[in-house]
């Protein structure tokens, strides 16, 4: 296989990456003045349906079939929602594209918006990225400069605004439609679906949701063309019909106990043993590695021996996680108790829940008083079949809440307890001896929360 | 969370008919309102226009905010309560730092950051230092992994901290203040 070359991350080792001028000179908005030029919005939907390129936001959703769902001659407006709100812990990728190469995304957010129809577009980007959101104003204002942005772009009867919307730290904002209840103004409640976005999303009317790697990819598509883009990766498992490939570049982050944390491309397909080894270095300190995440703690937990899991939409399904997510992996050493990392990735996901449903807000609250008191040694064996009771009844899947955000704190649960049941109940034992065995109601210990 | 028609004696222009939303402030509002097809869809810029000038919302100018975009008070003060993020009973300080606490940081001395930190400003989290410089939370997962244990303060990301640059930071927030 000939040597990769990045894709995304081609110009960033530039100093002026963030520039007009730099992203012009490695051949920027030459995708757009072509696609302008020659291609109807309908081909451009037909070529990235073509791509077969999957959402990088977590789901992995073809793009190009999200975009077919718009309802046809719609008399507008649609929108689109670029969801920059990247908030799934050990997740950066966003970020660098955003801070390094933000033409890229708004190229990509032009010929989606072409593609679609859409005349305005909302950047929704967390509050945490100050950095990110002055580069993205600037490359903004170049591009109304430029006539890339505004009425009739380039003398084409095509018209758009971007806006950057400004979140509030609040992670449920990355899930779709709470994005969408938060940019309406409201408290971000995700919404009960169907309906969809497509056909009834911001302001009632149809949008896409789309994430920032996702329409990077879109640029590359519309300048290399389909056939490229499936050229890296991983094809469609021919014994599979459901598997739609895993096609294209990926923006890999890792961090944790490894030697090199950073944020590194590679076609998917990359293995969590290639990741930590190759582009992270190594796990520090010449210790061993006890577990590792694979894409965002939604995604659950991998131990030491299913490190050949491939990063790819579906590898990490094989070894009972809950998928690619945002491929970002964790590195977890041996040094580390697995009780620690479950309260960690618990206490995350009470504090993120939006509260709207009752199994996701009470499962994850009364897991995390659980966790508490196994942590302090007053925990019970059998709290850990009651954390997997919690953990197999809230989410998506069993059919219990409106969103994933659930799910993404059961995987955690479901994974950590029954790939490290051993660990769980000798640390139970160690520091509770004289009440490990009782089955009798004990009290939860009062810890006290600040925001 | 308070309601608001209860009396709560506010920092600012208390009993008095006083406005905290200056003409400057009005007109940073004013001008995201043709980027979005509803008056509401203004609520969270507004509340970062005014937090970004008072450093809190005071329940009062929820009353304000509410009039310039045409709702009730109760529709803006749902939203900004659901978000935990714009303090309504007290400025936060010159400068509010954010200590990642989820999991890459923690693998990697994020609390010990935190507890540091308090530890060495005499608050504990969520609070403010009595010179009101500086203002100290913890944070979830701030998109920094790669340099954990990281730390935002104000607009400046503090990235690979051990004790050294801790006990800087803390100096350079005893002095004069900068944000
Ligand atoms: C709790 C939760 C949080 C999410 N956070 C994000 C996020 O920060 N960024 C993102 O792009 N997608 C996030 N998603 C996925 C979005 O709902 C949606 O699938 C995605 O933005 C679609 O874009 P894509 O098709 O380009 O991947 C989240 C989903 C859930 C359930
Ligand atoms: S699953 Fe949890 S986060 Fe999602 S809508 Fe329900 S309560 Fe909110
Ligand atoms: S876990 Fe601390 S920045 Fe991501």
């Amino acid at each position: 296989m000939a040597e990769f070359e990045p894709v995304l991350l081609a110009n960033i080792s530039n100093e002026d990456s963030h520039t007009l001028a730099a992203y012009e000179a490695a051949g920027g908005y030459r995708a757009l003045k072509r696609i302008l030029a020659d291609k109807s919005p309908a081909e451009v939907v037909e070529l990235v349906q073509s791509s077969n390129l999957r959402g990088r936001g977590g789901a992995g959703f073809p793009t190009g079939l999200k975009w077919s769902f718009l309802p046809k001659d719609h008399p507008g407006p649609i929108y689109m929602c670029v969801n920059a709100d990247e908030s799934e812990p050990a997740t950066f990728n966003n970020r660098i594209l955003m801070e390094e190469d933000p033409h890229q995304l708004i190229e990509g957010t032009i010929l989606a918006c072409y593609a679609t129809r859409a005349s305005t577009a909302y950047i929704y980007l967390r509050y945490e990225y100050p950095h990110a959101l002055a580069r993205l104003q600037q490359a903004i204002d170049e591009c109304y400069d430029k006539g890339y942005l505004g009425k009739n772009i380039l003398a084409h009867d095509f018209s758009l605004d971007i806006y950057l919307h400004r979140g509030a730290a609040a992670y449920i904002c990355g899930e779709e439609t709470g994005l969408i209840e938060s940019l309406e103004g409201k408290r971000a409640w995700p919404r009960i679906k169907p309906p969809f976005p497509a056909v009834k999303g911001l302001f009632q009317k149809p949008t896409v949701v789309n994430n920032v790697e996702t329409l990077c990819c879109v640029t590359h598509i519309c300048d290399r063309g389909a056939d490229w883009f499936k050229s890296i990766g991983v094809p469609a498992d021919p014994d599979n019909p459901r598997d739609a490939g895993s096609y294209g570049p990926k923006l890999y982050c890792i961090s944790g106990h490894v030697n090199r944390p950073g944020c590194y491309e590679a076609p998917l397909g990359l293995t969590v043993r290639e990741l930590i080894e190759n582009q992270g270095g190594g796990v520090w300190k010449g210790r061993q590695c006890k577990a590792a995440v694979p894409g965002g703690i939604s995604m659950g937990l991998l131990s030491a021996d299913e490190l050949d899991c491939p990063l790819d939409f579906s590898g990490p399904g094989k070894y009972d996680c809950l998928g690619l997510g945002t491929a970002a992996v964790t590195v977890v050493d041996e040094t580390v108790s697995i009780v620690d990392f479950l309260h960690n990735t618990t206490r995350f996901m009470a504090h993120e829940s939006c509260g709207q449903c009752t199994p996701c807000r009470e499962g994850t609250s009364w897991a995390l008083s659980m966790l508490n008191r196994i942590k302090a040694g007053k925990g019970r064996l059998q709290d850990l079949d009651l954390l997997l009771e919690i953990g197999d009844s809230i989410g998506i899947m069993p059919g219990t809440t409106i969103c994933g955000l659930a799910d993404g704190a059961a995987w955690p649960m479901k994974n950590a307890i029954r790939k490290f049941r051993g660990e769980f109940e000798e640390y139970i034992r160690r520091t509770n001896p004289d009440g490990c065995e009782t089955t009798e109601p004990v009290e939860a210990l009062q810890i006290i929360g600040v925001h | 969370m308070a309601t608001t028609d209860e009396v709560t004696p506010d920092a600012a222009g208390s009993a008095t008919d006083e406005k905290l939303l200056t003409p400057e402030m009005i007109e940073e509002i004013r001008a995201y309102f043709p980027r979005y097809p509803t008056r509401q869809a203004v609520t969270l810029p507004a509340l970062h226009v005014v937090n970004a000038h008072l450093r809190y919302v005071p329940r009062a100018a929820v009353v304000e905010i509410a009039e310039l975009l045409e709702l009730v008070p109760a529709d803006v003060q749902d939203t900004l309560s659901f978000y935990g993020f714009f303090k309504q009973d007290a400025p936060h300080g010159q400068t509010r730092a954010w200590v990642c606490r989820s999991i890459s940081c923690a693998l990697r001395g994020g609390e010990e950051v935190l507890e540091k930190l308090c530890e060495r400003t005499g608050i504990v989290p969520g609070g403010t230092t009595a010179d009101g410089k500086l203002t100290i939370e913890f944070g979830e997962c701030l998109g920094a992994c790669e340099q954990a244990p990281c730390m935002l303060a104000g607009d400046t990301l503090h990235g690979d901290l051990d004790d050294e640059k801790v006990e800087a930071f803390v100096r350079s927030h005893q002095g004069e203040a900068s944000t």
